[in-house]
């Protein structure tokens, strides 16, 4: 594990000078600023996709810097940063009838559940924070912090709009993570482990390896679990806790300066997450679509990062085009169409299982 | 629908909410998402408008009316030089009918534009609303090629016009309409075939008729429930009798006839007919003709009183005026279509979900302007 190489690699260079407790510290604390880092990056890019995407889906220009100065840099690409800083150096307000230390709360726990989950994800044969033998699972479960965050601020703001918010995003999250996880048990069975590098090493040999070429359920049981991944992280058309047009902002009503862009960066983050976890398992995560070519580990993280910048990409594309869902069609569509189509699923792989592939 | 009953709570949508369309507030009671019963309380953009008209000569009220329903001025201007050069027995000639007709439909389309952009992003919709933006743009830019001003125009003046056609408007107006007809179909597919609009409109917040004439709704709410009533032709005022158009009433192609899928419908269809009423104004439109000509160097209507109506996008606009003999108007008072429609949201969006509710004031397309005067 990507801790026990950083310890040996310390100690084989400062042993003599610090206590191993002390660089065993260290050897902890550096993957989670590299995560950090690598979240607060990849915001900033895919704010700017965003931007660029919508406008371009928008017919109009999208941030346009003229190249000089701090306005918004070449192309608009400081247009991210200056967002950022605004936020940071907004006022931070918190409404005197709020929940105080609820209401300061809520913004940290969703950012956790979204950083705790890049542990688990695999950007390469070697390149992952902790190899857990439950990764896949570990994600889903941590992935679940968000809604109790989401429900947390809603209440703590002490807001009508915020408290629709969280009562939306209760009900919305905790009903699509059921279709979503009964999609993944689909890889599950297939690969027949939890854990995430196993399940992409089954995946191993080309385009027609991956699990999603695997038989002609598991397709279906992609679309649904992307589908039902964009229920959970709040995105067109299933963003209800938030729909700017009916709640105002929903949960994140009375937040503003950096405690909004917290949610704002989770939102983000937890886009990848998921998107991190289609292309890991269904769509050969690091292995190279064409067998035995690029398939080096540099190559390794290129495929996992535009894998999943695929599926990011696609959620954009899905925001700027759909209107939103009304709350009860929205249950509507999660128990009467997904998880219907879920079971069939799990049924159908494993008879397929038994019947072609033994 | 909702068959467990908790307490229920009061809500203010409003008056700053991003759907309220201006600053309306909206008192709903509310069971969970459930709405029981809306109070719409109006007021904060009243700006006294018809009082102030008492104390300024007829041409100066002709802004007034622009800074009525902002979004449709040039109609609003019409319908008041309509009602005064009906009082005061004035004939305008034909070159300025044409061009009145010209404005009063570009103008129609640009606020059916704005209606149905604004009802899509009520939805959740953002992309069509930016579409029909840059398009309702080019008739605003048409507009300022005209007159200067691009949304308070105080164009049209008892009697005749501020200023003549540029040259080149014609061409650029049969530009714009060539280029904008096929949109029309691209955002009917975009926004109108949408499944999730159609979901979120379709059988949701149906006016039938009898409540809708019970109401005083007029325009295309009234004409989305199945009732074929347009002032342009039952009641034709200018030269609109010379002109060939349909009047589209809601069929229910997708739910029931009077719902708000209906509403948006009607609207995209009159901007269809709007089309055809300007390039066939355009076609007619008399070469000469000065339009100063029945001007009027004092406009001082012999006393009596009038009332007036003429149709602007959002229904049936209606002008009363007293007249005392004298330069300024002794009483003015506004009939205002949005009005009425806002006052049927709580018998056709009670007991609906929140996001119907909002929907089905984003169907009923209000201004409050207008309302509030």
């Amino acid at each position: 594990m990507t801790v026990d190489y950083i310890f040996d690699f310390l100690t084989g260079l400062l042993g003599g000078f610090l206590g191993s407790d002390y660089l065993l510290l260290a050897s902890m604390l550096i993957p989670c600023l590299a995560i950090f880092g690598f979240i607060t990056v990849y915001a900033l890019i895919v704010i700017y996709a965003e931007l660029k995407v919508s406008s371009f889906i928008q017919d109009k220009v999208g941030p346009m810097g003229q190249g000089v100065g701090l306005h918004a840099g070449k192309w608009g690409l400081l247009q991210p940063v200056a967002d950022a800083l605004k936020l940071l150096l907004k006022e931070d307000i918190i409404p005197s009838s709020a929940d105080r230390p609820l209401f300061i709360l809520a913004p940290f726990m969703i950012f956790i559940g979204a950083f705790i989950s890049f542990v688990a994800i695999p950007f390469g044969e070697s390149i992952i924070v902790a190899d857990l033998n439950i990764g896949l699972f570990y994600i889903l479960g941590v992935g679940s912090i968000a809604v109790l965050s989401l429900i947390l601020a809603g209440w703590a703001s002490n807001n009508k709009w915020s408290l629709y918010g969280g009562m939306r995003s209760a009900a919305q999250i905790v009903s699509y993570e059921i279709p979503a996880g009964l999609s993944l048990i689909v890889v599950i069975m297939l690969a027949g482990t939890l854990n995430l590098q196993d399940i992409i090493k089954y995946q191993e040999g080309g385009i027609f390896n991956w699990i999603i070429f695997d038989n002609p359920f598991v397709p279906i049981a992609f679309v649904v679990y992307f589908i039902s991944a964009l229920a959970e992280v709040n995105r067109t058309p299933f963003d209800l806790p938030e729909s700017e047009s009916e709640l105002v902002a929903g949960f994140a009503t009375e937040y503003s300066g950096m405690r909004y862009a917290f949610f704002f960066l989770s939102e983000y983050a937890n886009m990848f997450v998921v998107s991190a976890v289609a292309a890991a398992g269904f769509l050969g995560g690091w292995q190279s679509p064409f067998a035995g070519f690029m398939s080096t580990p540099a190559w390794g993280v290129f495929w996992m990062i535009s894998k999943t910048g695929f599926l990011i990409f696609v959620m954009i594309w899905l925001r700027w085009t759909l209107p939103r869902l009304r709350v009860d069609q929205l249950m509507n569509v999660c128990w009467k169409v997904f998880l219907p189509l879920a079971l069939i699923n799990i049924f159908g792989v494993a008879i397929w299982t038994v019947v072609f592939n033994s | 629908m909702g068959v467990v009953h908790g307490q229920e709570m009061v809500l203010n949508i409003g008056p700053q909410h991003p759907a309220t369309h201006g600053v309306l507030r909206l008192q709903v009671k509310t069971d969970g998402e459930v709405i029981s019963e809306i109070t719409p309380y109006l007021g904060y953009l009243h700006r006294c408008f018809e009082k102030h008209c008492e104390n300024v000569t007829y041409e100066q009220v002709i802004p007034f009316t622009d800074r009525c329903d902002y979004l449709a001025s040039m109609t609003m201007n019409f319908g008041y030089v309509v009602a005064v050069e009906k009082l005061m027995d004035i004939k305008v000639n034909d070159r300025v009918q044409h061009i009145r007709v010209i404005m009063a439909e570009l103008q129609r389309i640009a606020s059916h534009l704005l209606a149905t952009g604004v009802f899509g992003l009520d939805l959740g919709a953002f992309t069509p609303f930016l579409h029909m933006l840059r398009d309702r743009e080019r008739i605003i830019d048409l507009f300022e090629m005209t007159c200067g001003a691009r949304l308070l125009y105080n164009y049209m003046w008892v009697g005749g016009l501020s200023h003549d056609l540029p040259k080149g408007f014609v061409e650029a107006t049969l530009n714009f309409l060539d280029y904008f007809e096929p949109k029309i179909d691209e955002f009917e597919n975009l926004l109108g075939h949408n499944k999730i609009f159609v979901e979120r409109t379709a059988d949701i917040g149906i006016m039938p008729a009898e409540v809708a004439i019970n109401f005083g709704v007029t325009g295309p709410n009234l004409r989305a429930s199945g009732i074929k009533w347009d002032l342009r032709k039952d009641d034709p005022y200018s030269i609109y009798d010379k002109f060939d158009f349909d009047i589209p009433v809601g069929q229910g192609i997708k739910g029931t006839i009077g719902d708000s899928w209906d509403r948006f419908y009607v609207r995209l269809q009159e901007i269809r007919e709007s089309v055809k009423i300007v390039r066939q104004a355009i076609d007619q439109l008399p070469k000469d003709g000065d339009v100063h000509q029945s001007m009027p160097k004092k406009i001082r209507p012999p006393k009596g009183s009038i009332y007036s109506r003429t149709e602007s996008p959002r229904g049936d606009l209606g002008y009363y005026i007293e007249s005392d003999g004298s330069d300024t108007p002794s009483r003015l008072k506004m009939r205002s279509p949005a009005f009425t429609a806002l006052g049927v949201l709580d018998e056709i969006a009670g007991g609906w979900l929140m996001s119907d509710v909002l929907a089905i004031l984003g169907s009923l397309d209000i201004v409050l302007g207008e309302i509030d005067r």
